[in-house]
């Protein structure tokens, strides 16, 4: 898995590394090697928002972060994701 | 063999999920039948105890092949417009058996040699088609299932996604071909499921949260009742009316398949139940593993496309459904109402509709009562 950052994906590796394994079980065949983590990622992974919602529960259930609706807003990027779950304590429960 | 789409000729079955003697609901799993729309899992039709057999394992079979018989009579699975092929046999009396027995229950048999290498590989053996005596599982076997999982994974996909478009190619090319397509468009204001649904969500767990498609196919589906004339198929030359209303919901796959499942009984379900079933839909879709009254069932088709980020989407109806409901993004835009300019959340809804099965008129009434229908959230 190649991570081109210098943003919260880079800083915390092993909360990426998870939610990367999330993701990759909700939308099974993303190519690992070349995720850009400032992307968006409805275009970068191809995800609708049932994937959405599916790579939500699998952060609430593995992480134990329950993301509400209204900061969906703030985490449109896998950074800004990271950065966010990092924020609400996740990097613990890795 | 049922028929799991408009343009299928023939499936090979891949794999029997029970044997004989196995007792049956309708409903059950019975098969694993390869199409071109990827691997799906058949239902069977009826009730009762399969007593033979009649298309191993690894055979092509045209569709309308009897595939096993079921207390005697030929099993239609789940293929209501498929007549069974032939007449059915006698009636045999059910062999002993105990009820209910599955295929991956029974005691399994195996070479030590083969059970060894399986295990050192992490094989699993229920996945093995044993070719000894009794189906016992040789350590030729075993090899043969290893080097079929190590084969490169993007070959398989290539073959299947290339099968799947070809599929696509044809249904949507008799579709143009044969379907005189008229188009409306109308732009629905969603400010009262998006304020709904923000207060439901906010008191819902994450794995309980609902997302506005969800609403999108419900009101579908009970404008239907209304608007009859959208909820069926053409077939012999005459609209066929469906008494069910399946809403067949169109998941893009990567890449680049693409499949329509059916939500059954869209109507009676709760929005709970249908987003449920959105959910598992997806999943299975993307891991290619649908239902064969998923996939050949849909009276209606609905297309979300827009969701991603485009404003318009204007389908090609699904054959021979007569109908399809299209979805853009939902986007902010300016609305006039009582002589004001507002911001609101908003969504532009098409119709792609069979003129042989209804006009133009109709087709209206069609898209304002799934507007007016979205209007009361809560009442969905």
């Amino acid at each position: 898995m190649t991570i081109k950052t210098t943003g919260a994906a880079d800083r915390y590796p092993e909360l990426t590394r998870a939610v990367v394994q999330i993701l990759d079980e909700v939308v099974p065949g993303l190519d690992l090697d070349d995720i850009d983590p400032t992307a968006d990622m409805r275009y970068e992974f191809d995800i609708d928002s049932i994937d959405f919602l599916n790579l939500m529960i699998g952060i609430d259930e593995r992480l134990g972060v329950d993301v509400p609706e209204t900061d969906y807003g703030d985490i449109t990027t896998l950074d800004g994701l990271v950065a966010y779950l990092a924020n609400r304590g996740a990097v613990g429960n890795v | 063999m049922p028929s799991l789409g408009a343009d299928m000729e023939s499936g090979t079955l891949v794999e029997w999920l029970v044997q004989p003697g196995a007792q049956v609901n309708r409903g059950d799993l019975v098969a694993v039948v390869e199409t071109q729309k990827g691997a799906i899992d058949v239902e069977i039709f009826e009730s009762g105890t399969i007593t033979e057999i009649l298309v191993e394992e690894g055979e092509e079979v045209p569709v309308g092949t009897p595939l096993a018989i079921v207390n005697g009579a030929h099993t239609e699975v789940a293929t209501p417009q498929v007549a069974a092929a032939e007449p059915a046999a006698t009636p045999k009396a059910a062999p002993a058996s105990s009820p209910h027995r599955r295929f991956g229950e029974q005691r399994l048999r195996i070479s030590p040699a083969a059970r060894r290498l399986a295990l050192r590989e992490n094989v699993n053996l229920r996945d093995i088609h044993g070719s000894g005596p009794d189906a016992a599982i040789t350590l030729a076997d075993v090899e043969l299932a290893i080097k079929a999982i190590k084969a490169p994974v993007d070959q398989k996909r290539t073959d299947s996604s290339a099968a799947m478009s070809e599929a696509i190619a044809a249904a949507m090319a008799r579709s143009k071909r044969e379907i005189p397509h008229y188009y409306l468009g109308h732009e629905i204001d969603m400010n009262s499921v998006m304020t709904w649904l923000e207060r439901e969500n906010t008191s819902r767990s994450v794995a309980d949260r609902l997302v506005y498609a969800a609403l999108l196919l419900k009101a579908v589906a009970l404008a239907v009742k209304q608007v009859p004339e959208m909820n069926g198929f053409w077939t012999g030359g005459n609209f066929q009316p469906s008494d069910n209303i399946h809403v067949g919901v169109a998941i893009a796959l990567r890449g680049g398949g693409l499949v329509a499942p059916a939500i059954h009984d869209t109507d009676r379900s709760s929005v709970e139940g249908i987003m449920g079933s959105l959910r598992d839909l997806v999943g299975r879709a993307r891991s290619g593993r649908l239902r064969s009254s998923e996939v050949s069932d849909a009276t209606i088709t609905v297309t979300n496309l827009g969701e991603q980020s485009i404003e318009q989407v204007f389908g090609v109806i699904y054959p021979p459904q007569v109908a399809l409901v299209g979805f853009g993004a939902l986007v902010d835009r300016p609305r006039v109402e009582n002589g004001g300019i507002f911001v609101r959340p908003t969504v532009f809804a098409s119709l792609s509709a069979d003129h042989r099965a209804s006009v133009g008129h109709r087709g209206a009434q069609f898209l304002a009562e799934i507007d007016r229908l979205l209007q009361e959230p809560e009442k969905l």
